[in-house]
């Protein structure tokens, strides 16, 4: 109750905002227990849409990460899906990262420029990550998103992408390390590839699971699945880190995060379900699809702030919420028609 | 210039971290009990439950 009181205070006591923060919430963990990514890369435009200043909606974005990881680690540890080596250089590369990248944001912040350059670079990334995973959907190939085949493979049957087998034998600075699946890569990659994302995830207040795992994956080789599981295992450090230093800031909003973080703890286990009876492969133009729209919301956004046309502020903010309702709705909707499916072709297995 | 910092100790950041460490367990704590308690029963009533069986 207490805490109850503390949210709507800080919210300005207005239980409409206090459902949409949980609706939210919800929306962004059914996708996030689904893919296995993109669990905060709606929150911090919306935030920053709604009027939250640079600071809070990048450090109660990140706060929320960090909860949210938390809650999908403590899953995935029992599934022994973490390489904690890879995952102990990866927190290192990253730490300096976020901070280079918090830095930058309270120096852009001073400057009055913050709010615009983080939702330009958001455009940017949504937008290519957003097309290439469409691309890769349509093409059936399988890219972007978690393998939900994947826990059904031993490590070793995962092939190394090609990229990452050109990096292996190409940078073979000491010290290699030897990580999970038999991949032998230099540990400068793998800090190199931790300070990048660290980097972003700072600038953006984002966990940075949507750019690092198909880095882990790509530049380092890890199996899908060690790359899953040791991203959850990370984002729980970075994401601790992040917020404790956004905190120092007064940039987190407990009245933000704990009613986002309600609803998205269900979110993740509604998700989490669903990938046990839906194939991703047909949803995923719909995730790359909601990629794009959330680059597009935020370019109006964006646009319409610039020209102090609010029309335009709100309709990006629609489109933002717009996109995540309807690829959660395609989650559970289609989670459904697959149990239906089942039990109509397996009717003695009930019995 | 964007310059490193070390954290410095901030009771207050901490402990914002520690309420949000602590919904996440709560959280799935209860969310797994409840999961546990009336899931079926959910996914039944979705589904439709034994009417086709």
């Amino acid at each position: 109750m207490i805490l109850l009181d503390s949210v709507l205070g800080t919210i300005g006591g207005s239980p409409e905002l206090l459902a949409l923060f949980v609706g939210f919430g919800l929306l962004v963990g059914i996708l996030f227990g689904f893919f296995g990514m993109g669990g905060s890369f709606l929150v911090t435009p919306a935030l920053l849409m709604m009027g939250y200043p640079a600071r809070v909606a990048v450090g109660s974005g990140m706060a929320f990460v960090f909860g949210t990881a938390v809650i999908a680690t403590m899953k995935h540890h029992d599934l022994g899906q973490v390489d904690y080596k890879l995952g102990g250089i990866m927190i290192a590369g990253t730490t300096i990262g976020i901070e280079v990248g918090r830095a930058a944001v309270f120096y852009l912040e001073e400057l009055g420029l913050a709010g615009g350059i983080i939702s330009v670079v958001y455009v940017l990334l949504l937008g290519a990550i957003g097309f290439l995973v469409t691309r890769d959907a349509l093409n059936g190939d399988g890219g972007g998103g978690v393998d939900h085949d994947a826990a059904d493979k031993d490590l070793s049957d995962y092939e190394i992408p090609e990229i990452a087998q050109t990096i292996q034998q190409t940078v073979r600075i000491p010290p290699m390390v030897t990580l999970r699946g038999d991949v032998r890569v230099s540990a400068w990659v793998i800090t190199a590839v931790a300070f990048s994302t660290g980097l972003l995830s700072g600038f953006l207040g984002v966990g940075g699971g949507f750019i690092r795992m198909p880095a882990m994956i790509y530049a380092i080789g890890a199996p899908v699945p060690v790359a899953v599981g040791t991203d959850l295992f990370e984002i729980v450090f970075s994401g601790a880190i992040g917020s404790y230093l956004y905190g120092q800031g007064g940039g987190v909003d407990l009245g933000i995060v704990v009613p986002l973080l309600f609803g998205s703890a269900l979110g993740a286990r509604i998700g989490s379900a669903a990938t046990a009876v839906v194939d991703a492969d047909g949803i995923k133009v719909y995730f790359g699809g909601m990629l794009l729209a959330g680059s597009v919301a935020v370019g109006i956004g964006e646009v319409g702030s610039y020209l102090g046309n609010e029309l335009l502020e709100t309709v990006g903010l629609v489109l933002v919420l717009g996109a995540a309702l309807i690829v959660a709705s395609a989650v559970v909707y289609t989670s459904l028609q697959s149990l239906r499916e089942t039990r109509r072709q397996q009717p003695s297995v009930a019995d | 210039m964007a310059g490193l910092e070390v954290p410095s100790w901030d009771p207050q950041a901490a402990l914002v971290i520690g309420v949000v460490l602590f919904e996440a367990i709560v959280l799935y704590v209860g969310y797994g009990g409840l999961e546990r308690l009336v899931g079926s029963h959910l996914i039944d009533a979705f589904v439709g439950g034994d009417d086709t069986a």
